[in-house]
């Protein structure tokens, strides 16, 4: 079925609908990663964003159950220039279409993705509607300024507090929409988690006397969930504080500093990240629209991005607070920095860097 | 870090001669590795034997010395230059070797060099088998069950304890030479024997064979400070088993998730950190493709053919990025030339496919065996770029110019379905097209991967692309839709393969593509996926709407390549269409590359204003003539690929600069070369275009044999054969219209005369001569196989004068405006003509190089208008230096492709070129001969001979100036009588005919130093002669099939040249120096 991807600007790209087939309006960013399409559709930071993936052939490997990073699919769209028919991989056990088709999910191929990655590299990151049926240029407008994406966060946290077992140190997490292989990566580490709803108060994170706090990340902009800033705020002191993505962002806006939206984020596989603990340079995964603009006040750049400079890490020594920008956890890309868990444990557990 | 200041002069390896396993990537990648040193004011000092390679040039080093690559010629160079430093893995496995050995041998401590870039203990520690299976232990790194043995008998111990089939691998060669896969016992044996002859530390690895599992490859880079990254991952479509050289190769890969991505990602980084390798690194990883189970195979810690491919595939210069690394910057100090903006400290990310499939020569060694195995057999390959795989792999099929547009294989239609099957299970180059045809008859999917390792994400494809060729062989012309039309476009199929499947002509296809509005644009490669605004001008086709390609209005001129490196087409022509383009940027004339070879230095995208990655037919070539409008296209430079687009553009008024594509007909065209020879009373060896047997039978008779036959249009002397007798001649004709029924066959009189070789250069009136050059050996030895002399040695002056006179009048009568290359033949005092190409020749680079004339450049500005005469070079014949030779002698890769005929003869058979140069003849052929690995013990060695009747009178002569130096003979026994009648002594040895295997154990045995042996009839498996010139190549041992040859290796061994004495020679300076 025909189908067409209307960019706020106005500019058209028709291609062919797959997966559900249903009108979507979204955000629409792209990602430069050339493997982990499954991760990416499963990350809960994509919510109410059409994902639109830079190379060309996507679903040659299907999809599995085991490399699913939440229980669902959080895109709103996937475009693509060409799906593949026949995955193979031995742990194919679906399509990409029929993925999608249960999680009711249109996907779009055909597209020249790489002309439309650059209309958005030119003018930014854009609102847009996948349409099935001809829409006048009145409706596109009333349905795409109707979009609003402030409550992502209360849409993709747990609704409810759990545990997962570990012998070493005690750490509650609050997740804002977190990956399973944060949560994998830490428990792998012999961690205790307490994870909570984003809604979780300080004082219920705190009731359960954890060694640290972990900021998982999340979607969207920081500044729409003022209530876990504040939350944090009431934390900062008390406990190490450790976080990743959106986390750290909140951590930076609880303690004085500032968040901005970048033109069109980083998505993918490939983001050199200057760490200035080791020295070196590492290959990142990345996946953020907003960043630290202004570190607060007794925090030290730990991290810089090489690409645009921007922030990609802090560290407050006093506080005993540490957080990336980046995506240690990989699922998708490079599992590079992985030991920055170490580097969280040691910090929760109230060691120096 | 910033570069280390207290290196101020580095000595750079060149990799020599192209052979099989070592091709113009490393002209390539020596080429960018020392632009990005002299770049930082640091002196670069370079030795390779090459000179056919831009990197010897004197824009790209500062001291250059074109030298036999071996330990006693580097250390010279040394002594001479003294420089502080050494970079040992721009140079392929040639270069790698020789630092090792350097260093091994104390020269580089004697002379207090260093090595910067990976160290020798690392180089080591990654070449070694033992010691890598070692660290991989350390590391936690599985690697494939095997062991190094030296020893047959220990090889079949291990084998027998691991279990067969085992793979072979020596260690220390070249693409894997000697190497084999093996079921039995018997076939080990002979392997490991090889084997363990050919490497260099006589050591061969004993393996356990994981056929079937899929070969994945990384390109890594790991700087001095710990910072490591991949540049490039890639996928072989053919399994393990089949060396990566010989597969077909997509990157990105396919069909790993991104934790099987991840994990042979980190693998690899793992390893180069534990190697500690400081520059480019390739790490060949194999993987079960039923589970995360994996291994190691192997490193290369150097630039290497995949890192020229991966550098092509992304954009990202790895051999200039490893060279930076070696003066001591971090990854993230380095620019990134593609983007400007970001640094070399990222990883590429693709959004299109790329495809790289290999050229093999058996369209020239047609009686070669074909089967692929771990030795690799590609001379070259294509790469193309699409934005799906069926397009980049379609692309990349009609780019190897092997008259292959769809998968429609003519031979292998008339195939049954088990011929098919078991070619497609033993695989040879044919492999992919067998395969395509069992899919055609309906085989199951499922079971072609089963048999073949491939990956059914694969199969399908292809599987999808024969659905559409069935389709259209069932479609008439009216029943094509936009749509169908469009999606067939979209998915890489050309204009021709459509036209031929449906039974219209090509131009059909194009009317109704235009009429419809279905053209390509063009995308951009720039390593980041779009993600940051690039300035690469790198660009391939697509059938999509958005165009990146942004237009000038200066003036422009496009240069067309010369595609996959090939026996007859090598690394010379992109030496000339690099220059080409120089020498237009020079005048400030914006110039654009259309080529698909990613080994070359054309293609290196910062060389050219534009660069276009697209096959060379017409179609694709026409697309981008259309997009780009240039004042004119040049095609003398990229040899026959190019000249083949002379016709479509002469069709389509397409202006070429240089000689008219009419006249190029007129010289290629028999008839039509005949009249103007005629008018201009020139003679040729009496000859004649024959269309059947009894007229051929006839000519000849009425010529006298022997003679010359071979087909009217030639590339390389393919298929070019001097017959003795009629029955010789019966059967050559029978096999020349069975494969070409179309076109005549030509006979010409065979003249044993002098061959001399001539490039010119012609505006159209005046000509000049850059050189006169005489071939050591005698006429009927194919010119790229002679050994080429300049200035000449015996050509007397009145001969010379009738060269230049003759040169001008058919430089002149064919309206040349550029490059011509004329053969002669001296015979009897007088002079014939037997050969005209209206184009750039392979001896262009050398003689450029030895007499300093910028051919090139005067040939773009003749093309340009210019007069000869203006130029500041002179006109006629330039003057020859004094005291000064350059002898350029052949090299053969015979030894990597079983049951192929080694003789010398029509056919071109070399794959490379090096050059001596001496104040004497003797020491220029004495270099020459080193450098081409041909040397003799200066007294007291023994020679094998089996010499033909005819020619045993002229080596007794021979035998006895080598009889006075203490050498012995051994000989067949005909040989053996003539040279007792001569009064020299010889052992005789058994024919192979008389039942006997004395002759084959005497070559083996080690103690013949060189066979001579002159055939009677070549390409004959079964006769002695072939067996016994096999079987000196498999020992390694020199063999020699003109007395020419060893005339020239008597005078030198007269004169006792020794090395030590010989000079060396900057060529960058001056020549007389």
């Amino acid at each position: 079925m025909k189908a067409q991807l209307i960019l706020e600007n106005g500019m058209v790209f028709e291609g062919k609908a797959f997966g559900y087939l249903k009108e979507t309006i979204g955000e629409v960013v792209f990602n430069t990663g050339m493997t982990g399409y499954q991760e990416i559709l499963t990350d809960p930071s994509y919510y109410g964003q059409m994902v639109v993936m830079t190379y060309p052939l996507v679903g040659n490997y299907g999809i599995n159950l085991e490399d699913m990073e939440s229980y669902k699919a959080h895109v709103r769209a996937f475009i693509v220039r060409e799906r593949s028919d026949y995955p193979n991989n031995f742990r194919c056990e679906l399509t990409l279409d029929g993925y999608l088709k249960s999680q009711k999910i249109i996907g779009l191929e055909g597209i020249d993705t790489r002309a439309l990655t650059k209309v958005i590299r030119e003018h930014g990151t854009m609102r847009a509607i996948i349409a099935v049926r001809e829409l006048t240029p009145s409706q596109i407008k009333l349905k795409i300024d109707a979009f609003n994406n402030q409550m992502a966060v209360s849409e993709v946290t747990t609704k409810e507090k759990y545990e997962i077992k570990g012998k070493k140190i005690h750490v509650a997490v609050i997740d804002c929409g977190i990956k399973q292989n944060i949560l994998r990566s830490l428990e792998a580490r012999g961690c205790k988690l307490t994870v909570f709803p984003a809604s979780a108060t300080a004082e219920e994170i705190l009731s359960v006397n954890p060694d640290g706090v972990f900021l998982s990340n999340g979607p969207a902009d920081p500044k729409d969930v003022p209530e876990v800033v504040e939350a944090v705020k009431q934390i900062v002191g008390k406990k190490p504080i450790t976080a990743i993505c959106l986390g750290h962002q909140l951590l930076s806006l609880a303690l004085g500093g500032d968040t901005m939206k970048l033109k069109f984020g980083h998505h993918g596989c490939n983001h050199p990240v200057k760490d200035f603990i080791t020295n070196r340079v590492y290959i990142t995964s990345q996946n953020h629209n907003y960043v630290v603009e202004t570190i607060p006040a007794g925090a030290r750049i730990t991290h810089t991005n090489l690409n645009d400079q921007t922030v990609e890490g802090m560290y407050f020594e006093d506080l005993n607070i540490y957080s990336v920008q980046f995506h240690p956890e990989a699922a998708p890309g490079p599992t590079d920095t992985a030991h920055i868990f170490d580097e969280f444990i040691k910090v929760m557990q109230g060691g120096k860097l | 870090m910033p570069r280390d200041m207290s290196i101020k002069k580095v000595l750079v390896i060149g990799s020599g001669p192209i052979v099989i396993g070592q091709a113009a990537e490393f002209d390539y990648s020596g080429t960018q590795a020392c632009q990005a040193i002299k770049e930082e004011g640091i002196e670069v000092v370079l030795v390779n034997s090459n000179p056919a390679t831009i990197m010897t040039d004197k824009e790209v080093a500062d001291k250059i010395y074109i030298e036999p690559l071996t330990i006693d010629f580097i250390e010279k160079v040394i002594a001479k230059e003294k420089p502080d430093s050494l970079l040992a893995g721009v140079g392929g496995q040639t270069g790698l070797n020789l630092a090792v050995e350097l260093h091994d041998k104390g020269i580089l401590e004697k002379y207090n060099v260093r090595v910067i870039g990976t160290q020798i203990s690392a180089i080591k520690e990654g070449e070694d088998r033992e010691d890598f299976r070692a660290l991989m232990d350390r590391i936690n790194q599985p690697v494939i069950e095997s062991k190094t043995v030296e020893t047959v008998e220990d090889a079949v111990a291990f084998a027998r304890k691991i279990g067969y089939p085992v793979v072979v691998r020596p260690a220390y060669t070249l693409g894997g030479t000697g190497g084999g896969i093996t079921e039995t016992e018997e076939e080990l044996r002979e392997i490991a024997a090889s084997g363990l002859h050919l490497s260099r530390v006589h050591q061969v690895l004993i393996e356990k064979c994981i056929k079937g599992w899929k070969e994945v490859e990384y390109e890594v880079m790991r700087d001095s400070y710990g910072t490591a990254i991949t540049v490039c991952n890639m996928e072989n479509i053919d399994p393990v088993g089949i060396h990566t050289g010989d597969s077909i190769v997509v990157a990105p890969s396919q069909t790993l998730s991104d934790k099987e991505y991840q994990m042979l990602r980190r693998a690899s980084l793992d390893i180069i950190s534990a190697c500690d390798i400081r520059g480019g690194c390739n790490v060949q990883l194999a993987l079960n493709p039923d589970s995360f189970e994996y291994a190691v195979i192997e490193i290369n810690p150097r630039v290497s053919r995949s890192s020229a491919l991966a550098s092509k595939a992304t954009g990202y210069p790895i051999a200039r990025v490893s060279a930076k690394i070696a003066l001591g910057y971090g990854l993230d100090e380095i620019p990134n030339t593609v983007t400007g903006k970001t640094y070399a400290c990222f990883e590429p990310t693709l959004d299109y496919v790329v495809c790289k499939i290999p050229k093999w020569p058996f369209d020239k060694f047609y009686t070669a065996k074909r089967t692929l195995g771990t030795k690799m057999m590609a001379t070259g390959e294509i790469m193309a770029i699409g934005n799906s795989f069926e397009s980049a792999f379609l692309k990349g099929l009609r780019s190897l110019e092997i008259g292959q547009f769809s998968f429609k294989h003519k031979k292998l239609q008339e195939c049954s379905l088990d011929e098919l099957k078991e070619k497609v299970v033993i695989a040879d180059d044919e492999r992919i097209f067998a395969l395509a045809e069992m899919l055609r008859r309906h085989y199951r999917e499922e079971q072609v991967c089963k048999i073949t390792g491939m990956d059914i994400f694969f199969v399908k494809k292809f599987k999808w692309i024969v659905e559409q060729e069935e389709l259209l062989s069932e479609m008439a012309y009216d029943e094509l839709t936009p749509h169908y039309l469009r999606k067939l476009k979209r998915r890489g199929f050309s204009d021709k393969a459509i036209a031929e499947l449906i039974g219209v002509v090509e131009d059909d296809i194009r009317d109704l593509r235009f009429k419809w509005d279905i053209v390509p644009v063009y995308k951009m490669v720039d390593t980041c996926g779009g993600e940051f605004e690039a300035e690469s001008p790198y660009y391939y086709s697509t059938y999509d709407k958005t165009d990146e390609v942004e237009v000038s209005d200066k003036q422009k001129i496009m240069v067309i390549g010369s595609g996959p490196i090939r026996i007859g087409q090598g690394i010379e022509f992109d030496y000339c269409s690099v220059h080409a383009i120089m020498a237009l940027r020079a005048r400030g004339i914006e110039t654009i590359i259309v080529n698909n070879n990613p080994e070359t230095v054309s293609t290196d995208f910062n060389i050219s204003d534009k660069l276009y990655f697209e096959p060379l037919t017409d179609e694709d070539f026409y697309h981008i003539y259309l997009k780009e409008k240039p004042m004119g296209v040049i095609l003398q430079f990229g040899g026959q690929t190019a000249i083949k687009l002379a016709k479509f553009c002469d069709k389509m008024d397409i202006p070429v600069l240089g000689t008219h594509p009419k006249q190029v007909d007129a010289a290629e065209d028999r008839e039509k070369f005949d009249e103007v020879l005629e008018k201009l009373q020139i003679k040729r060896p009496k000859g004649k275009a024959i269309w059947s047997m009894e007229e051929g039978l006839q000519v000849a008779e009425d010529l006298g044999y022997p003679v010359l036959v071979r087909p009217s249009y030639v590339l390389g002397g393919q298929g070019m054969e001097i017959t003795y007798e009629e029955e010789q001649l019966r059967r050559y004709l029978v096999n020349a219209f069975e494969r070409d029924p179309e076109n005549p066959v030509l006979i010409d009189r065979y003249l044993m005369g002098r061959e001399i070789e001539v490039d010119a250069l012609c505006d159209g009136e005046e000509i000049l001569i850059p050189g006169i050059m005489e071939h050591l050996e005698r006429a009927g030895i194919h010119s790229g196989d002679s050994t080429s002399i300049y200035p000449s040695v015996n050509i007397p002056e009145h001969i010379k004068e009738k060269i230049v006179t003759c040169t001008r009048m058919i430089a002149k009568e064919l309206k040349v405006l550029g490059m011509i290359n004329i053969q002669y033949i001296e015979y009897k005092n007088d002079l014939y003509i037997i050969e005209v190409n209206p184009r750039s020749s392979r001896t262009v680079p050398y003689i450029s190089k030895v007499t300093r004339v910028p051919i090139i450049d005067l040939a773009v500005r003749a093309m340009l208008g210019e007069k000869i005469g203006d130029m500041g070079y002179g006109t006629g014949l330039y003057p020859e230096p004094q005291n000064f030779y350059a002898v350029k002698v052949p090299v053969f890769s015979t030894e990597k492709l079983p049951r192929v005929e080694v003789s010398l003869g029509p056919e071109m058979k070399s794959t490379g070129e090096v050059l001596g140069v001496g104040v004497t003849v003797e020491e220029a052929l004495y270099k020459g001969f080193i450098a081409a690995g041909k040397s003799l013990p200066r007294q007291g060695g023994t020679i094998f001979a089996t010499i033909q009747k005819y020619d045993q009178d002229e080596f007794a002569g021979l035998a006895k100036r080598f009889a006075a130096l203490g050498y012995n003979f051994v000989a067949t026994e005909g040989t053996a009588k003539k040279l007792q009648a001569s009064g020299i002594d010889a052992k005789v040895v058994k024919k192979l005919s008389e039942g006997s295997d004395e002759i084959i154990n005497v070559i083996r045995s080690g103690e013949v130093n060189i066979v001579v042996n002159t055939p009677t009839k070549g390409n004959d498996s079964n006769r002695d002669g072939f067996k016994i010139r096999r079987a000196a190549i498999e020992a390694s041992l020199q063999i020699l099939t003109s007395l020419d040859t060893l005339r020239a290796m008597a005078d030198i061994v007269e004169k006792q040249i020794r090395t030590e004495e010989t000079n060396i020679y900057d060529m960058g300076a001056g020549a007389d120096e």
